[in-house]
């Protein structure tokens, strides 16, 4: 949303009444984005499995406005499923470049959350964190499907608390 | 004409060549020990007698030396041999066997990033599954994992 978002709020605050025209567009700029969540899948492991059933019909991702997306430009998130390796971790960067601001990953599964079971090889990075931030930590070896919902419901939550005037970024997360 | 006999005119025919030891015998599929020299004629000769198919192209770290194992398959009669080559650690060199098994292409790669294991007469000898600049033979025994920026 470009200039607008970038320059409004700074603008408006300084009339009278401009607060609140801020926190009503904050509700509703918010609103609009965590209801419409469209993730980039990206699959490297078992993990990919839990993700791909978690946007099939059964749990249908659909309904929370996820629906995934091919690439990294029509993404506001990214689901980094599984073992990320020291080959893969310059293009998962890449990628996340890619994708346009505001935007958000979610780490699933013990490997992309810490390496797991493979933290001990030579090949496996420790953690996405190592490469990219990482906004919600989805634990489980893989993560059932409801794990998965569950932590797009936090990063929904954390989006709620954000305002426009940090550009889409949520300070603190509690 | 059983696999046992292959052996023994091999054995004939290439002077130090010696059967491998019966413990490190699977499945009943007799194996060969050959000096590095003699590989590639060897496997000529074998290619000759119809083993048209490689099974497959591995590497073994055996702490004192290094070991590359082909096994051969002959489609026509269902017959099959393993040749096993023992090599120096230090300066483990082999003869690529890629002109002759086109197959073999991918897995010498692999044993020359994990292992170290120089094949020479090979077409396009790099890296395969490690990143491009990595130190070190990660399957090598004695290997020793440095820290890098993913630690």
């Amino acid at each position: 949303m470009g200039i607008l978002l970038d320059e409004a709020p700074y603008i408006l605050e300084n009339f009278p009444g401009g607060g609140i025209v801020i926190t009503s567009a904050d509700w509703f700029i918010n609103w609009s984005r965590a209801n419409s969540l469209w993730p980039l899948t990206f699959g490297l492991a078992c993990c990919a499995f839990e993700m791909i059933s978690a946007n099939m019909s059964k749990y249908d991702l659909d309904r929370f406005g996820v629906f995934p997306r091919p690439t990294p430009r029509q993404a506001d998130l990214i689901f980094v499923a599984g073992t990320l390796t020291k080959k893969m971790a310059p293009r998962l960067k890449k990628l996340y470049d890619q994708m346009g601001e505001p935007k958000y990953v979610i780490s699933m599964g013990s490997c992309s959350n810490t390496g797991g079971p493979f933290y001990d090889s030579y090949a496996v990075v420790k953690g996405v964190d190592k490469v990219i931030p990482v906004d919600v930590y989805v634990a489980g070896c893989p993560p059932r499907p409801e794990n998965l919902i569950e932590g797009i419901k936090k990063l929904q939550e954390k989006i709620k608390k954000d305002t426009i005037k940090n550009n889409g970024r949520a300070k603190i997360f509690k | 004409m059983d696999a046992q006999k292959y052996l023994n005119e091999i054995k004939g025919r290439f002077p130090g060549t010696a059967d491998a030891a019966p413990e490190r015998i699977k499945d009943g599929v007799p194996a060969l020990l050959c000096p590095a020299p003699f590989l590639f004629e060897i496997v000529k000769y074998l290619k000759a007698e119809g083993f048209n198919y490689l099974m497959d192209l591995c590497a073994t770290d055996y702490r004192d030396s290094l070991e590359v194992i082909y096994h051969f398959c002959a489609l026509e009669t269902n017959v099959k041999l393993t040749v096993k080559v023992r090599l120096d650690r230090e300066k483990p060199e082999l003869a690529s066997i890629t002109p002759l098994y086109p197959g073999a292409d991918w897995q010498e790669r692999e044993a020359f990033d994990l292992l170290g294991i120089n094949f020479p007469g090979h077409p396009d000898l790099k890296n395969l599954l490690l990143p491009c600049g990595w130190e070190g033979h990660p399957l090598r025994k004695d290997y020793s994992r440095k820290p890098d920026q993913y630690d």
